[in-house]
């Protein structure tokens, strides 16, 4: 077998393992409950391949792509950082009622409320790299605690202080609604361009944009930069990237700040396209979504796309199932946790066959040379 | 001891509290805190700090935090990094709450612990079999069990009475008892005297506020809790005492020493996991039987990670995570007869007063830094008090996670993990 193909087949191989093995699962499961899972697949599909379906898709694989690289950015250093969950909820909150608060021109008033996202949410992480650097406090831990303190401490303790009680919407407070000038605009024109008209009020989020641009500089900073590169060999082997003039504590520090800089980003959706407002609704889960993501994945700019899509893709069908009446729609949950747990093995088993598949290649190469 | 011919200073005070047995000091130690607790409480003019209704209640929202915490204990003692506690635990919800349905109450417990011990397997099959990242395996398990749980119950629930995709029929805990004659229990139809009740009803300052508070746990206590209490105990003997536990801490402590022993590490990692699951399993069971009743999706509110919380902060021995449990449970116990939010206003002068002392401590060791972070806290939280008429609903749930993160500031020196936690191991690696 070439060279080149063997190791593309080993790359391949796992997440085709993982998905075959998830499929199989969920087919069970579904057989089980007395669903015919080829017609669930089948209006699984047929759903998704419409045009509406596909920019549901993309809208909800936006934010999880957005937190996918934030916690490829801390997984690079070897950091877990689980508290994206609370960076971006205290982000999104921070970013709404700023944005609300003001009113600038257009383009402005767009990154002010970004920006203040991005510092909040960096600020919050950093509280961890610090405990992480200065006092030995394990990261998961810390994030853990953050988490909740951020959610269910912070945002609790300040929220009834920024209800807005003009509105009639008294089913779901939240904050004041931003002025027009701080909503991005869709990209339904961009895409009817080459496509019919997006029918169904259905709107493709201009934060869409954001989340390729982060992406795009993700994988030219990681691969591309000195300190990309000094992250990476940090996180490989720390030891030898300090031997190498790399300060390990610095690392931690800027990896932290920054995977908590591009969660920041992840509420975007929901405050500069869909309410514009933080409330009781807002959409949680996304932060332990964006590590599976960042899993599925394998870290890097192009997987994490394919993985979000693919989650995208799996949220978007549940609705349909759910009103179909065919399955129900908590299998989706189920194939997705399946699918990460099964990737993750699979990435483990097909790196080890590559670790032995080395080692005898190398030991055939010195025999043949001996 | 060497015998000494010069003339000692006698002992100061701290030097005595040292020379104490180490249950004799912890007993100082909580008589002193009680104090303080009692006199915050007249301070502030509230008497639910020391109420008997708050520690009953603080005993029992402390259980499932415990047996979780337990859980922790066997999987990290055995080297394996378990954050999916929680998902583990919300199995066991579902489980017991089906088990309770299906076989009665001892069914429940039963098949709560099979389901939380079914998720340990699992992880334990990715984490030991296939060398997947422990925190990685764990993040995935709490994905998969509000999912699955979700799913079982439109499968399961919906169509019985009461029953819905988010919850079930009622269910049926195992039965309580109250002690008799220390807190007025009944023996057969005889209805024993109230010892403590009595001192507690005099109003002694301090005697009876320690009456109340030790009556608490003697009224209507769940023979589930009496089996977690039991679980505990039977923990620190099976783990510290045995040659299995020996044997299971070897694998997290130095899993190549043991190898070279004869030992097989596998296995013991695979016990410590799937005994970490099925207590986990155990306390979704109890939340479902002895706290609510009934199964709701959501339930466990995180609980997995508060216990894992209790653990570290108990320093991954029994006893820690017995008073973690307790501490984090008490502001709990207290908000549920705190409807102005006045006791718990008080509990922020306990805290007040806490971080002074842990100021004080750092500046007679010398750590400037420690001085001035838990000193800014300290007056921080006592300006509050200060302000404050009482204290808001989201505090009770928001201090555990709140006082882990301070442990971890100020403690991170003496607390001290399993050697080989988390790190994956493979036979013959070494």
């Amino acid at each position: 077998m070439p060279e080149a193909l063997r190791r593309i087949g080993l790359v391949l191989a796992a997440p085709a393992l993982a998905f075959v093995f998830a499929l199989v699962v969920a087919s069970l499961v579904l057989q089980i409950s007395g669903s015919n899972s080829i017609d669930t697949y089948r209006t699984m599909l047929e759903n998704g391949s419409r045009l509406e379906t596909m920019v549901d898709m993309l809208n909800r694989a936006t934010p999880l792509y957005i937190a996918g690289i934030a916690a490829a950015i801390g997984f690079r250093m070897n950091l877990f950082n689980i508290g994206i969950e609370g960076q971006y909820f205290l982000g999104a909150y921070a970013a709404a009622i700023v944005g609300a608060e003001v009113s600038l021109p257009g383009p402005l008033h767009v990154a002010l409320i970004c920006a203040t996202a991005i510092g909040v949410s960096a600020a919050y992480a950093g509280i961890a790299a610090v405990l992480k650097v200065y006092r030995g406090v394990n990261e998961v831990v810390a994030t853990i605690m953050l988490n909740f303190i951020a959610i269910g401490g912070i945002i609790a303790a300040t929220f009834p202080h920024v209800i807005d009680r003009s509105g009639n919407n008294a089913t779901n407070a939240g904050t004041k609604q931003i002025d027009e000038s701080g909503w991005i605009p869709d990209l339904n024109g961009v895409v009817e361009i080459f496509t019919r008209d997006i029918g169904r009020g259905r709107q493709l989020t201009g934060v869409l944009v954001i989340a390729v641009l982060v992406g795009v500089l993700f994988s030219v900073w990681i691969n591309r930069t000195r300190l990309g590169y000094d992250l990476r060999a940090s996180g490989m082997n720390p030891l030898a990237a300090r031997a190498g003039g790399v300060p390990p504590a610095r690392m931690v520090l800027f990896a932290m700040i920054a995977s908590g800089a591009v969660a920041g980003l992840i509420g975007m959706p929901e405050i500069l396209s869909d309410n514009h407002s933080y409330d009781q609704g807002f959409v949680g889960g996304l932060g332990f979504g964006g590590l599976g993501v960042a899993l599925l994945g394998r870290n890097s700019a192009g997987g994490i796309a394919f993985a979000a899509i693919l989650f995208g893709f799996l949220d978007s069908s549940s609705a349909v199932l759910q009103v179909s009446g065919q399955a129900s729609q908590s299998i989706v949950v189920i194939m997705q946790a399946t699918i990460l747990l099964a990737a993750v093995v699979a990435y483990e088993v097909v790196n080890r066959y590559r670790q032995r598949d080395e080692i005898q290649r190398a030991a055939m190469a010195a025999e043949v040379s001996a | 001891m060497t015998a000494v011919s010069d003339p000692q200073p006698s002992p100061t005070l701290i030097e005595r509290y040292q020379g104490l047995h180490a249950s004799l000091r912890w007993m100082l130690v909580a008589l002193i805190g009680l104090f303080v607790v009692v006199v915050v409480q007249s301070i502030s003019g509230t008497e639910l700090l020391t109420a008997p209704t708050t520690t009953q209640t603080t005993l029992r929202w402390s259980i499932p935090l415990l047996l979780a915490g337990l859980g922790g204990l066997y999987s990290e003692r055995a080297g394996i990094v378990n954050i999916g506690l929680e998902g583990m635990m919300i199995l066991g919800t579902w489980c017991g709450a089906w088990g309770a349905i299906q076989w009665g109450p001892w069914g429940g417990l039963l098949a709560g612990m099979i389901g939380g011990a079914l998720g340990g397997l699992l992880h334990a099959i990715a984490t030991i079999h296939f060398g997947v990242d422990q925190i990685v395996s764990g993040v995935a398990i709490n994905v998969l069990g509000p999912g699955l749980t979700r799913y079982l119950s439109e499968r399961v629930f919906v169509g019985m009475e009461g029953g819905s995709q988010t919850q079930s029929p009622g269910v049926d805990g195992l039965g309580n008892i109250t002690v008799p004659f220390l807190a007025g229990g009944r023996i057969g139809g005889w209805r024993s005297p109230d010892i403590l009740g009595w001192f507690d009803k005099q109003d002694w300052f301090f005697i009876s506020d320690l009456a109340g508070v030790v009556k608490g746990p003697m009224i209507n206590v769940a023979y589930f809790t009496l089996i977690a209490l039991g679980l505990a105990v039977g923990s620190a003997w099976l783990l510290w005492q045995t040659r299995l536990g020996l044997r299971l801490r070897s694998a997290g402590e130095n899993p190549y020493a043991g190898e070279s022993l004869g030992v097989n590490i596998y296995k013991y990692k695979y016990i410590g996991v799937v005994v970490s699951g099925a207590l986990a399993g155990l306390a979704g069971a109890f939340i479902v039987m002895e706290l609510t009743g009934i199964y709701r999706g959501g339930q466990t509110q995180g609980r997995g990670f508060i216990a894992l919380a209790a653990l570290i902060f108990g320093n991954y021995r029994v006893i820690g995570i017995v008073i973690g449990a307790t501490l984090f449970a008490y502001p709990l116990g207290i908000s549920f007869a705190d409807f102005d939010g006045s006791a718990t206003r008080a509990l922020l002068l306990v805290i007040a007063l806490a971080m002074g002392v842990v100021a004080t401590a750092a500046i007679r060791r010398e750590r400037r830094v420690d001085a001035s972070i838990a000193g800014g806290i300290g007056l921080i939280v006592f300006v509050w008090y200060l302000l404050s008429d009482s204290a808001p609903d989201w505090l009770p749930n928001t201090m555990p996670y709140a006082f882990v993160l301070l442990v971890l500031i100020f403690n991170v020196q003496k607390l001290r993990t399993p050697k080989f936690d988390g790190i994956p191991y493979r036979r013959g690696d070494h």
